[in-house]
């Protein structure tokens, strides 16, 4: 892989985890000193990305504004990796009038349609859309593709099974992705799953299906190089799941108590691997290590004041925009 | 034609043609009309190609546009109607089909946590401009999973309009309305209005349909039979059945006015209070399920307004709470029929 690669997939995992450490602060900030999931600057459910950032920096890297991306209740590092405006998204996640919703969907319900982008807070659910988005690539005659993204768990639903069958079935430009942290909140997969790798399941819907094991961002990446490719040039869909890690809880505010793997969980950071890997091998040095870092927290600070400048919304105005 | 002309039209003043259609050859046409319009209409449900839909909603459509614009799909409801969500997005105007609406149980995450809320999330930045096309209702016997209406459990969710026609006119105008709006649309239609050959049907179920190009409005309703004493608000084949029994009671001097709702979402609640001002009375006939649905919805909003313009207490006939039977008589027995809405009528004219 070359460098300059190298150093783009480097650079969006610490965008990533940067915003991810930054919302935590934000979020955290006056919650304390009890916690209370409705109050403060960012009220409700969060739930942050660290650790899967290899996933979407991957993925991402193969794709231009002009595909398509749905991603889940954990949309952060999608969002982010696929170039949705930092600064709207932050808004929204804060609630205010200047968010990509205006302050009316929240940080599992992000659309930003510059980039075809869209999340869902229901397991599975974001399949569906994202064949509709394919085929509308497909008809207009533009070889951009469509990327679903679900965890582990939305591979026991409905819409799961439905959507590859589907995809398949008509060769739709669409790259099905599993991001397998293991956890369904508290349900490790062992206890959920009936195969051992979901890229087997595949094999049921006649197309390509490809586990990265290692939640190596370049493995990510190779896969990912393939089955965009063969959407694009009009082969249809793959699978492709990545063992990835869920570095913190399944939301802000979940103890974790079921989690036996705790212990383990810091030597598998993908972060600091790869960056190791990059020192490693002299792509990086502490100059540009700083350097990346700097940049990234410079742009999660302006997204987060730009977000903290903006008004709340009118309570007045929540009546509004159910129909266009 | 314009617009309030049209839905007149076929309630108030004779249509300007004599031409007669069944309501779903109606509809049909609607569809064909914009799908030659406008490349971004396509139709896709399951047995919407070949077999022309097993209500005859999509007939002849696939042989005019091909397999590409009106397509077949598996068994799959939460696939293909997420995937009308998403080509909607992308700015296509997806005609999907739901067989049954009784299949919602299926896909109802798609229709109203997708297609419902995208836009209100979205803060109005994706609109999702598509038709969720659904048979509805009774009569024929088939059992309680495939003879409900449950269009009070569309309308209850927000987000999406709801529309369902009673007659070929209507039916026609509503679906170039629901095609061309930029929301989406659930059309509910019957399938004992559809003219179908194989069905007992109400002699309305085949109308004058003027062949030009003509909306009806989304969100009005139209006096289907003007009267004096007493107002039946009611919907779809029901409104077959009140104009029936209108017709008779003007023997017994009495006068009704049918109101046909068209649109659940949204509910011209003026024309059901401007009426409901002049009579004074009020009827609720619905065939979906009596509780926490239309009817009380609808009573609801005049009683909010004025309850004193009721001169009686309100009434409603739709079905009681059981899941819909199969035995002939046992289903006549809990559906809306003329019986019951006669019976109805009496009882809130005090005799």
């Amino acid at each position: 892989m070359d460098t300059a690669t190298r150093l783009d997939l480097y650079r969006t995992m610490v965008l990533i985890r940067t915003y991810e450490e930054a919302i935590l602060r934000e979020y955290h900030a006056d919650k304390k000193p009890v916690f209370d999931i409705g109050a403060g600057a960012i009220p409700g459910e969060m739930h942050l990305s660290a650790g899967q950032e290899p996933v979407a920096a991957g993925v991402c890297a193969h794709l231009t504004s002009s595909d398509a991306v749905t991603a889940t209740h954990r949309p952060h590092h999608f969002a982010i990796a696929h170039g949705v405006d930092m600064h709207r998204m932050t808004a929204e996640i804060f609630g205010r009038v200047d968010g990509l919703g205006k302050g009316r969907g929240g940080h599992m319900h992000l659309f930003d349609p510059d980039v075809h982008f869209s999340c869902s807070g229901i397991i599975a659910e974001g399949y569906p859309p994202a064949l509709g988005q394919a085929m509308a690539f497909q008809r207009r005659g533009t070889d951009a593709v469509a990327v679903a993204v679900t965890g582990e768990g939305a591979a026991n639903q409905g819409a799961f099974h439905e959507s590859l069958n589907l995809a398949a079935l008509w060769k739709l430009p669409v790259v099905f992705v599993i991001e397998d942290n293991e956890w369904g909140i508290s349900v490790p997969r062992s206890a959920s799953t009936c195969v051992t790798s979901n890229a087997d399941r595949a094999a049921g819907y006649g197309i390509p299906g490809t586990r990265v094991e290692d939640n190596s961002v370049e493995g990510v990446h190779r896969a990912a190089s393939e089955a965009v490719a063969r959407a694009r040039a009009g082969d249809g869909p793959s699978l492709l799941e990545v063992h990835t890690l869920r570095l913190w809880g399944h939301f802000e505010g979940d103890p974790q108590a079921y989690r036996h793997d705790l212990d383990g969980v810091p030597g598998r950071d993908p972060l600091p691997t790869y960056e190791q890997t990059l020192r490693d091998e002299g792509v990086l040095d502490e100059a540009a290590v700083k350097s990346v870092a700097a940049d990234a927290s410079e742009r999660v600070e302006d997204a987060i004041a730009f977000a903290r400048r903006s008004p709340l919304p009118d309570p007045k105005e929540a009546l509004g925009l159910v129909f266009a | 034609m314009s617009l309030t002309d049209a839905a007149d039209a076929s309630h108030t003043s004779a249509p300007a043609t004599t031409r007669k259609l069944s309501t779903s050859k109606a509809m049909v046409e609607a569809v064909a009309a914009e799908m030659d319009r406008d490349q971004d209409v396509f139709v896709m449900g399951e047995d919407v190609g070949a077999y022309g839909g097993i209500f005859s909603s999509t007939t002849g459509l696939v042989d005019r546009f091909g397999p590409q614009r009106v397509v077949d799909t598996p068994i799959s409801e939460s696939a293909f109607i997420g995937a009308a969500i998403g080509a909607a997005v992308e700015g296509m105007r997806p005609i999907a089909e739901l067989m049954f609406v009784d299949f919602f149980g299926v896909c109802m995450d798609q229709i109203y946590n997708h297609m419902a809320k995208i836009h209100y999330e979205s803060g109005g930045n994706v609109r999702v401009p598509m038709v969720l096309t659904t048979a509805v209702g009774g009569g024929y016997s088939d059992g309680a999973q495939h003879s409900q209406c449950l269009w009070g459990t569309f309308a209850h969710l927000p987000g999406m309009k709801v529309v369902a026609p009673s007659n070929p006119a209507d039916a026609k105008g509503l679906m170039t309305s629901a095609i061309r709006d930029d929301n989406p649309v659930v059309y509910m239609f019957h399938k004992g209005i559809m003219g179908l050959p194989w069905m007992a049907k109400n002699p309305r179920s085949v109308g004058p349909v003027p062949e030009e190009d003509y909306e009806v409005p989304i969100g009005k309703a139209a006096i289907a039979r003007p009267g004096t004493d007493v107002t039946i608000a009611t919907l779809s084949l029901s409104v077959h059945h009140a104009l029936d029994v209108a017709d008779e009671l003007a023997g017994d001097d009495i006068d009704c006015e049918v109101v046909d709702l068209r649109s659940l979402v949204p509910l011209d609640t003026d024309t059901i209070l401007e009426s409901v001002g002049r009579t004074g009375r009020l009827l609720v006939v619905d065939e979906d399920y009596r509780s926490f649905g239309v009817s009380g919805e609808i009573i609801a909003r005049v009683a909010e307004r004025d309850p004193g313009m009721l001169a009686a207490p309100p009434v409603r006939v739709a079905v009681p709470d059981v899941p819909i039977p199969y035995a002939r008589g046992l289903e006549d027995a809990v559906l809306p029929t003329s019986e019951r809405i006669r019976n109805a009528v009496f009882g809130v004219m005090g005799r």
